[in-house]
C-alpha cells in the first residue's frame, strides 16, 4: 500500500488534431505524498500543464484521449469517477491556481461573489456566511482591508493581488491538494517572492500537498521537495531537490542547469543545449532528447529509455545508465 | 580613454492623461511620469544593462533614445550630438547606427513577408545594396552570422521557433551595420536552453563587430551575465548605477538590495527568496515629491518623503540615489 495521495501511473495522453496526432504526455508516472511539494519543471510545450490538468480532468476530450495509464487520487481512479464525484473532488479536495489571474478570474463579477460562489455551491453556505468566510480568506492571503475589497472587481487589483485572490479562491473549500500552474511566472521578481512565501506558509499551515509547475529552476530550488523534469512529453528525471541540483543524472537536466546565467559565478559564455526543442507533431525516434545530446549513442536513436533508479530515490530515463 | 557613445541627460517623458475618466471627473490633468529625469552613459564597446520591474520605464527609455516616442525634456547625446535637435532625414541616418531588438519575435516580424524580404528591407531603406544579387548575398551573410542558413531565406516567420525568430530579429538589426544595439527584453520570451544560445550570440556579435549594447531586462541573472555596467530603475528614476560587480556584490540602494534578495537562485543551499520591502510598487501617476521608494523602504524618514534624492557618484563610478547611503 503506497502512502501517495496522488499517483500517476504510465499516463499517456494524445491529442487528435487536424494536422495529425500529438502525444503531449507520454508514460508519465510519479506519486505525491501527503504534505509533499512536488515540482514539475520543463520548457514550453514539454507537457507540464497537460499533466497537471489531467489530474483534475480538465483536458478536453476530444481532441484529447487517455491512451493508457491512470490517475489515482486517494487510491481512486479519477477517470472512473462520475460527474458528481468529480464535483466533490474539484475545489473541495483538489484546487488549482493558474498562471494568468486576469484570465482565470471573472471580470464581470466582484471578488466577493466569485469566491463566495464556490462556498455557496460546494459547502451550502448562505450569502452572509459566505461573505464572512471570504473576508477571512482575503485577510489570510494578505489582502489589506479585506472587508472593503469584497465588492471590488478583478481589474481593480494589481497582478500580485490578483494572484492572492486566486489563491484565496483555491483555498476556500479547504482542499488537501493544490496544483499551482506557473503561479508566479507573470509576476515581477519582488511580487514573486511574496507569493512564494505565501504559498509556502499556506502549505505548512494546512498540511496540503502541492504540485508546483514552473519553468523557473530558481523557483523549484526553493519551493519543492521532489522534482520531476519533463522534456518533450516524458519525465526524464525524478529525484529530491538536492539530488536534482547537486547530482543531476540526465543530460537534459545537466544541460538546463548549465544554461542558466548565475548570480554567484560568472563566465563569459553560457553553455546552452545545442539545437532546438523537437517538433512534437513529428518527434524523433528513441530518446526524444538524442538530437540535442552530446552523449547520444545508437541505442538512443532506436529505443525510448525507461526510468531507472540510479541512486536511492533518484530516477533517470537515459541509456547512459544501462 | 574610451569614447562615450551615448549619453542621456535629464531624459524625461511625461504622458498627460487628459482624456481618461478619472482626470475628467477630477477636472484636472493627471501626469504619468514614465521616465522622470534620468542620466546615464554608455562607452563604446560596452554593455549597459538596464534592469527594473514592469512599468518602471525601461522600454520607454529605449523608445525615447530612438525617438520612437518623443521625449518631453532632456538630451540624448549620440557621439556628442543631441539627437533631439535632428530633423527627419538626420534621424534616418542615426537609425543606421542605432538599432532595436524587441522582446516578442512573434509580433516584431511581419508574418506576410519571407525572411529574405524582412532582411532586405533595411538594406533598401538605407540604400545599402545596389543590385538584387548584392542584396541576396548580404541577406545570406546575415543569416550565417546569426546561425541560420540559406535554406531559411525563403520561409515565413511562422515556420520558425521563438529562438530562431529572435535570431532573425537580430540579423535585421545587424543589416545596417549599427554601432549601438538596444535590446528591449530580447531574451525574456525564450526558454532557458534557447535563451543561453541567444545570449552567447549577442556576446559573439559584440566581439566580432565591436558593438555597443543597451540591454534591457527584468531578469537579474541575465543582466549580471551580459552587462559591464548596470543601471537599476524604479518608477521612472535610476536609483543605482555602476560596474556590474559593484551592483551585484555591494549594492547600496535599498531597492537594489531588495531586488537581489527576491531572486530565487537555482541552488537549494542558497537562502530562499525574500522581500524586505513593504507593499506594492508605487504608481508613476502624479507621484508625491520625495523618494519614490519611501513608502516601502525600511530606512525611510520624513526627509525622504519630501526631497527626492539625486543620483550621486561616490567617487568610484558607483552612482546611488538615496539619502541614507
Amino acid at each position: 500500500m503506497s502512502d501517495n495521495v496522488l499517483e500517476l501511473d504510465d499516463l499517456t495522453i494524445r491529442f487528435k488534431l487536424k494536422r495529425g496526432d500529438l502525444t503531449a504526455v507520454n508514460g508519465v508516472s510519479f506519486g505525491v505524498k501527503r504534505g509533499e511539494t512536488f515540482g514539475l519543471v520543463g520548457e514550453s510545450g514539454s507537457g507540464k500543464t497537460v499533466t497537471a490538468r489531467s489530474i483534475m480532468r480538465l483536458v478536453p476530450m476530444p481532441p484529447g484521449e487517455i491512451l493508457k495509464g491512470r490517475v489515482l487520487f486517494e487510491g481512486e481512479s479519477v477517470y472512473d469517477k462520475s460527474d458528481n464525484e468529480m464535483r466533490e473532488m474539484r475545489g473541495k479536495k483538489v484546487a488549482m491556481v493558474f498562471q494568468e489571474p486576469m484570465s482565470a478570474l471573472n471580470p464581470v463579477f466582484t471578488v466577493g461573489s466569485q469566491i463566495g460562489d464556490a462556498l455557496r455551491t460546494n459547502l451550502g453556505m448562505s450569502k452572509q456566511e459566505a461573505d464572512e468566510r471570504v473576508v477571512e480568506l482575503l485577510s489570510l492571503v494578505g489582502i489589506p482591508s479585506p472587508a472593503s475589497r469584497l465588492d471590488s472587481y478583478v481589474h481593480e487589483f494589481s497582478g500580485g493581488m490578483r494572484q492572492r485572490v486566486m489563491l484565496a479562491m483555491a483555498l476556500s473549500c479547504d482542499p488537501t491538494f493544490l496544483i499551482a500552474d506557473e503561479p508566479t511566472t507573470a509576476l515581477d521578481v519582488t511580487i514573486q517572492a511574496t507569493i512564494l512565501e505565501l504559498i509556502e506558509s499556506m502549505i505548512d499551515r494546512f498540511g496540503m500537498s502541492l504540485i508546483f509547475i514552473t519553468h523557473n529552476l530558481g523557483v523549484v530550488a526553493h519551493a519543492c521537495d521532489t522534482i520531476g523534469v519533463m522534456y518533450a512529453s516524458h519525465i526524464v528525471e525524478l529525484a529530491s531537490k538536492q539530488e536534482i541540483f547537486k547530482n543531476p543524472q540526465h543530460p537534459y537536466t545537466q544541460g538546463l542547469l548549465n544554461s542558466i546565467p548565475r548570480l554567484d559565478h560568472q563566465s563569459k559564455y553560457l553553455t546552452p543545449i545545442k539545437g532546438l526543442v523537437c517538433n512534437m507533431m513529428n518527434p524523433p525516434t528513441g530518446c526524444k532528447f538524442h538530437p540535442r545530446c552530446d552523449h547520444a549513442m545508437d541505442v538512443c536513436r532506436q529505443e525510448i529509455p525507461q526510468m531507472k533508479e540510479v541512486a536511492p530515490g533518484h530516477f533517470a530515463a537515459c541509456h547512459l545508465h544501462n | 580613454m574610451t569614447e562615450t557613445l551615448l549619453e542621456v541627460r535629464g531624459l524625461t517623458k511625461h504622458f498627460k492623461l487628459d482624456n481618461d475618466i478619472v482626470s475628467r471627473i477630477a477636472g484636472k490633468t493627471r501626469t504619468l511620469k514614465a521616465v522622470d529625469g534620468i542620466d546615464f552613459f554608455i562607452k563604446r564597446g560596452e554593455t549597459l544593462g538596464l534592469v527594473g520591474e514592469s512599468g518602471c520605464g525601461k522600454s520607454t527609455t529605449a523608445r525615447l533614445i530612438t525617438r520612437l516616442v518623443e521625449p518631453s525634456e532632456g538630451e540624448v547625446m549620440f557621439k556628442g550630438e543631441n539627437l533631439l535637435n535632428y530633423n527627419r532625414s538626420e534621424m534616418q541616418e542615426v537609425r543606421k547606427a542605432v538599432q532595436l531588438v524587441f522582446q516578442d519575435p512573434y509580433s516584431s516580424l511581419n508574418p506576410r513577408k519571407t525572411i529574405m524580404q524582412i532582411l532586405s528591407r533595411p538594406l533598401e531603406v538605407h540604400n545599402l545594396a545596389k543590385s538584387w544579387s548584392e542584396k541576396r548575398r548580404r541577406v545570406l551573410e546575415l543569416l550565417g552570422l546569426v546561425g541560420l542558413g540559406e535554406e531559411h531565406a525563403d520561409r515565413y516567420p511562422h515556420e520558425f521557433s521563438g529562438g530562431q525568430r529572435q535570431r532573425i530579429a537580430i540579423a535585421r538589426a545587424l543589416a545596417v551595420s549599427p554601432e549601438l544595439i538596444i535590446g528591449d527584453e530580447p531574451v525574456s520570451a525564450l526558454d532557458v536552453s534557447i535563451q543561453a544560445q541567444i545570449l552567447n550570440l549577442f556576446r559573439d556579435l559584440q566581439e566580432q563587430f565591436s558593438l555597443t549594447y543597451l540591454f534591457i531586462a527584468h531578469d537579474l541573472s541575465v543582466i549580471r551575465h551580459i552587462s559591464d555596467r548596470v543601471a537599476v530603475m524604479y518608477v521612472g528614476k535610476i536609483v543605482e548605477a555602476g560596474d556590474v560587480a559593484d551592483i551585484f556584490e555591494q549594492p547600496k540602494h535599498p531597492y537594489t538590495k531588495a531586488l537581489l534578495e527576491a531572486v530565487p537562485e537555482a541552488d537549494p543551499d542558497k537562502p530562499p527568496p525574500h522581500l524586505v520591502l513593504k507593499g506594492e510598487v508605487a504608481t508613476p501617476i502624479d507621484p508625491p515629491p520625495g523618494c519614490r521608494l519611501c513608502a516601502r523602504c525600511p530606512l525611510a524618514d520624513d526627509y525622504c518623503a519630501e526631497v527626492a534624492p539625486e543620483l550621486k557618484d561616490d567617487g568610484t563610478g558607483h552612482y546611488v540615489a538615496c539619502h541614507k547611503v
